[in-house]
């Protein structure tokens, strides 16, 4: 894929990039520890080892320089993606499968670095939930009392999974409660309890959230990415969640809720950003963040899912190519598009 | 009558060089959907083999007799007659089974595998090539999509051969891999079909490919070696 004339060269490499990205997730990496559960250290270093391994295999199979590509940093920030968005207590072998089919069959099958027309992020979060949904709806309950040591112990399989260690994301939880209660309880009630969904989306998530948002505008303003397609995702999703929150708010969620629960900003900033599977000319992202936001919503709210970024996010990949086509800015001189 | 070479030359084309699933990339429907075990994989196989191998040795008898203008709809009409002879064997003698392949029993008649073959070969070559070109292509597409299921299920449910008890009700089938494998459901799930049937291609491509390479690189063979029967 091309991005529009005007071509200038700016001296940046992939591994650059892709460093300045994994830098970007650290905030959020840091309050996830700090405020959910430290687990998922333990996760970013099993899907960073899984991703290496299987970059590495790949790259050998096809004869091509396995040590330029290797340290390119771009199989890091997938691993990364795909354990920031797994359940943090998985076992160990869930996130790896994950992290393997993502880079085996989402990149280098498709060509390589560059070449993927999905994310493959969000193949391996989509693979994964179809293929084990039990494991992939288990999150930690919010008063999670279970050490760094035993929680190490039950990611290796060395401890039994106790069911009551986790239960939904607070996204989860609310649909689930909603359905339960056939109606006779608000969703204004239900978010009144902290416990599960602390100040405005989700204890200890709205902050992980935020992190995301933090390093996303960071990605912004070193002009990795640019403003159009978070903002249309954002946009997409506020409008679609306002305007169904203020036709009944009993039964739809506010909008601030939705911003920061699941997988919104991470998708925003980290998902929907991406130069390979996404839009490159701007019309495209604007269009291609707002309709992933309206799909995420769809999907998250009347789907059977746990959150809808991962579809929506891969429906829209497979349209990202006729969105470009159509959406081809004038060549720079000339006034109109031919 | 045919010869030897004949023979080879028909087998090499319906197990190989021709493979309906993974070169012809014919019958996708049944592919994707019988494929979930092994053994679906090849009664489904079997059934089509019969079927085949009946249909070209009538077709090509009766070749002569057909008229060019409607040759298609009277070979869907013989098709379609030996398809119900197998429905209903399938459904007296293997009623469990015929339960779980359902509808792609009688959707036989509809695969373009046979279809192509009755009219690519069955309708230009006599009964007996004919007859040997039904089952080998039918034995390419059995090994195949008995490759196909095995893959899926061990993947899917860590069995092999799951469903054999149908058939044979004293053989239960192989647990490969341990109980409390989760099972990986994408493998079992139409997309999983698709998957490791994009492998299955590439390997053959691949195996092509090296054989072809090999061959160039041989220095020609001698010609008395060929001569020695």
């Amino acid at each position: 894929m091309f991005a529009p004339a005007p071509f200038l060269l700016k001296n940046v490499s992939v591994s650059k990039v892709m460093t300045e990205v994994c830098l970007a997730l650290l905030p959020a990496i840091v309050v996830y520890s700090w405020l959910v559960t430290p687990a998922i250290l333990a996760q970013l270093v099993i899907a960073t080892l899984a991703a290496l391994l299987a970059e590495a295999a790949m790259l050998r199979v096809q004869g091509r320089p396995v040590g330029m590509f290797l340290t390119d940093g771009s199989a890091v920030v997938t691993a990364w993606l795909i354990a920031l968005t797994f359940p943090p207590l998985a076992p160990w072998w869930l996130v790896a499968t994950g992290t393997v089919f993502a880079i085996v069959v989402a990149k280098h099958l498709y060509g390589g670095l560059g070449q993927n027309p999905f994310n493959p992020a969000m193949v391996a979060f989509a693979a994964c939930i179809v293929s084990f949904p039990a494991l992939m709806s288990q999150w930690p309950t919010a008063g999670l009392q279970l050490g760094f040591g035993e929680q190490l112990q039950v990611i290796l399989g060395l401890a039994p999974r106790v069911d009551a260690l986790s239960g939904a994301t607070p996204l989860d939880a609310l649909k689930t409660a909603l359905k339960l209660s056939e109606d006779s309880v608000s969703v204004v009630q239900l978010l009144a309890n902290q416990e599960i969904y602390g100040n405005f989306a989700g204890r200890g998530w709205e902050w992980v959230a935020a992190a995301y948002l933090l390093g996303g505008l960071w990605l912004w303003q070193r002009k990795l990415i640019t403003w159009h397609a978070p903002f249309a995702f954002l946009a997409g999703f506020s409008i679609i969640s306002g305007a169904l929150w203020l036709y009944n708010p009993a039964q739809f969620a506010n909008p601030l809720f939705h911003l920061l629960s699941g997988g919104t900003m991470i998708g925003a900033f980290f998902i929907v950003t991406d130069p390979v599977s996404g839009c490159t000319t701007p019309r495209g992202k604007l269009i291609f963040g707002a309709s992933a936001g309206l799909l995420a919503y769809i999907i998250r709210v009347f789907g059977g899912y746990p959150d809808g970024v991962a579809f929506a996010v891969l429906l829209l990949n497979l349209c990202a190519p006729v969105i470009d086509l159509l959406t081809q800015p004038a060549i720079f001189g000339m006034k109109d598009k031919s | 009558m045919i010869s030897r070479e004949e023979i080879r030359t028909i087998a090499n084309n319906g197990i190989w060089k021709q493979n309906t699933s993974i070169v012809q990339i014919l019958g996708l429907c049944p592919l994707l959907a019988v494929t979930t075990n092994a053994v679906n994989g090849i009664m489904l196989s079997l059934a089509t083999i019969i079927v085949m191998a009946l249909s070209n040795v009538a077709v090509a008898s009766l070749r002569n007799f057909i008229p060019h203008e409607i040759r298609i709809p009277v070979f869907i009409l013989i098709v379609a007659a030996l398809v119900t002879v197998v429905d209903l064997l399938f459904n007296a003698n293997l009623h469990e089974l015929y339960l779980v392949l359902g509808i792609f029993i009688p959707l036989i008649v509809t695969n373009c595998i046979v279809l192509a073959r009755v009219e690519s070969f069955a309708a230009k070559n006599p009964p007996l090539q004919s007859t040997f070109d039904g089952v080998f292509m039918g034995i390419g597409m059995l090994w195949t999509l008995a490759v196909l299921g095995a893959m899926r299920e061990l993947l899917g449910s860590g069995t092999l051969l799951g469903g054999i008890d149908m058939v044979f009700p004293s053989i239960q089938p192989i647990q490969l891999l341990p109980e409390s494998y989760p099972g990986f459901l994408l493998a079992l799930l139409p997309p999983g079909a698709f998957i490791l049937l994009g492998c299955m291609i590439a390997w053959k491509n691949w195996m092509d490919a090296r054989a072809a390479e090999k061959a160039k690189r041989k220095p020609p063979v001698p010609a008395e070696v060929f001569g020695c029967n």
